[in-house]
């Protein structure tokens, strides 16, 4: 037997050891006891904006003449999206509730996540997944990408798409802000995954507004996270049927 | 014996290369681009077209190839040594080379298997050393130079000071493999100074290993220095000595120069993997002078204290070896 044979069956008894010996909260599992429902009718809403603050550095162009077949994906050149403002929002940031939400239970979706890489890119580049929602991952260039989850909590993993149109699936056993992905045949891809136990996460868009719907009342810590410039934190107290909004003020001087 | 020299020589120089195409997998971060191992993308190795060694995977498909060339070199090298040497201690050390690179392919399959382990990467980088080590050794013991030097040097003082120098380059060699595998190469933004001071202002586990890198390579160069000193006031008659060490002086100069460009280059990668090189001929041209400060000890190993297989039998049949 091969040591890569061995390797699944490592992968899965290393969560179940772990939980035994910490005493961790297993996905796959029921609801706790004592655990509730949010009750929707009753729930509330934070939405906010994310800004940055000061003049944003310039992304650097993408070098991606390592892979010809990258090139000709992108015939007009390609940069970094690390830095991507519109109207002084922020986009790509991940916010969440980061604590405060209790005993709450929520069920799983069985519907995956997408990853595709296309024209030698993550889309999307920074994206939100449950903790044991699977996540697909596809290959929509007519190049080979190695798929490697950099994951520190959950099972690192890193696998090959050698064939276009390839798709596979994959889970987080826990949660973890942020996994990164990466791409070691082209170096410059890389995409960001914040796995939680809750629903309440969304990645900033269109002028750096983001929405968490459903809140339950309560008193919470909202985390604004970003790739380059770290992370911000607010206390937030929701109130039933509440709608609240929060901003992030992040300083481009940070990103140099 | 002059072939089985020459083609010692052509595995000791395929090991460079070895070493080299090791270096750029390291210094591009593309131990991982090749997710699986022995295989390719699910394909036989040598089967992988050609064509679709791109990026990262020009790097680490392109080492795993040279490295698989290297192997089959060393089985005939193991092969052809053991047939023909006449010293036993010789035809062990073929052997055992054979043992080297055959560990090596395992801890390379290893390390990308379980995503690049730091003790497993830095026995892998430890070990290519050793092995090029036992490799120069073949290609020495074999040359003309060592089975016709009649010169018998006895000088225990340079004994024990090649014997240091070279265990002191094998330390550092085996530092900066660890901080090239744990990501501490630019743990200490800056040089000469650190953080714009002699001593760092913090110290944190990788700025400790930089910073240690540092100070050995200041020991390493004093003593090399000293070493070659000595054989220019007590052997500098001796060609065979005082090559190596005026060699050694050069190359550690290169060696801290190159050292340098790391850090101001921001571990550009064909400037880090000539600084792993050259510390591997470092490495190499010390333990040359080592082995010449050795040579009456190791004389005394027996120039043909045991037949081999081949030689034995044709003796047996009376054909001449």
């Amino acid at each position: 037997m091969r040591v890569k044979d061995l390797r699944p069956a490592l992968a899965a008894l290393a969560p179940a050891v772990w939980l035994s010996a910490c005493g961790g909260q297993s996905s796959s599992s029921g609801p706790p006891p004592n655990a509730q429902r949010v009750d929707e009718s009753r729930a509330g809403r934070i939405s906010g904006r994310v800004v940055l603050e000061g003049q944003p550095p310039a992304n650097g162009p993408i070098k991606m003449t390592a892979d010809p077949e990258c090139v000709r994906q992108n015939p007009e050149g390609a940069r970094f999206e690390t830095i991507a403002v519109k109207d002084d929002g922020l986009e790509n940031v991940f916010v969440y509730v980061k604590d405060g939400l209790g005993n709450y239970y929520f069920d799983v979706p069985t519907q995956p996540v997408t990853l595709d890489q296309k024209g030698c890119r993550y889309h999307p580049h920074v994206f939100g997944i449950r903790v044991g929602q699977p996540v697909e991952i596809s290959n929509s260039d007519p190049t080979l990408h190695n798929v490697h989850a950099v994951a520190k909590a959950n099972q690192e993993f890193n696998f090959p798409q050698p064939v276009p149109g390839m798709k596979t699936r994959r889970t987080f056993t826990r949660r973890e802000v942020m996994v990164p992905f990466r791409c070691d045949v082209h170096n410059w891809m890389n995409a960001y995954v914040g796995v939680l136990d809750h629903p309440y996460f969304a990645v900033t868009s269109d002028g750096g507004h983001f929405e968490l719907e459903g809140v339950p009342a309560g008193t919470y810590t909202i985390e604004a996270w970003h790739e380059k410039l770290g992370t911000q934190t607010a206390q937030v107290t929701l109130g039933e049927k509440e709608a609240k909004e929060i901003s992030f003020t992040f300083n481009a001087a940070s990103a140099n | 014996m002059v072939w089985l020299h020459r083609y010692s020589k052509l595995v000791a120089a395929s090991t460079v290369l070895l070493i080299a195409a090791g270096g750029m997998v390291t210094s591009t971060g593309s131990g991982l681009a090749v997710p699986d191992w022995p295989n390719t993308y699910g394909q036989f190795m040598f089967r992988f077209p050609f064509e679709k060694m791109v990026g990262g995977i020009l790097y680490e498909h392109g080492h795993r190839l040279i490295a698989s060339t290297v192997g089959f070199l060393t089985i005939v090298l193991a092969a052809w040594t053991w047939l023909r040497e006449p010293r036993r201690w010789v035809r062990r050390l073929a052997v055992g080379a054979l043992g080297a690179v055959i560990l090596q392919g395992v801890l390379g399959g290893m390390t990308v298997l379980f995503y690049l382990p730091a003790p497993i990467s830095i026995g892998h980088a430890g070990l290519a050393q050793l092995f090029f080590c036992m490799t120069i050794s073949i290609a020495l013991f074999t040359s003309r130079s060592w089975l016709t030097d009649r010169s018998s040097i006895d000088d225990l003082r340079l004994r024990r000071l090649t014997i240091f120098t070279t265990s002191l380059v094998y330390c550092q060699i085996l530092i900066g493999a660890t901080i090239r595998h744990t990501g501490a190469g630019l743990a200490i933004p800056d040089f000469p100074l650190a953080f714009g001071r002699v001593l760092p202002p913090l110290w944190t586990a990788p700025i400790a290993l930089h910073y240690m890198h540092r100070v050995v390579a200041l020991v390493v160069t004093i003593q090399i220095c000293a070493t070659a000193f000595y054989v220019w006031t007590h052997h500098r008659r001796q060609p065979q000595l005082l090559g190596p060490a005026l060699l050694l002086v050069g190359l550690v100069a290169l060696q801290a120069t190159l050292g340098a460009f790391v850090v101001w280059s921001r571990l550009q990668p064909i400037v880090n993997t000539a600084h792993v090189v050259n510390g591997a001929l470092v490495l190499a041209t010390s333990l040359v002078l080592t082995l010449r400060t050795h040579r009456v000890k190791l004389d005394r190993l027996g120039a043909v204290d045991e037949r081999s297989p081949l030689i034995s039998s044709a003796s047996a049949l009376g054909v001449r070896s």
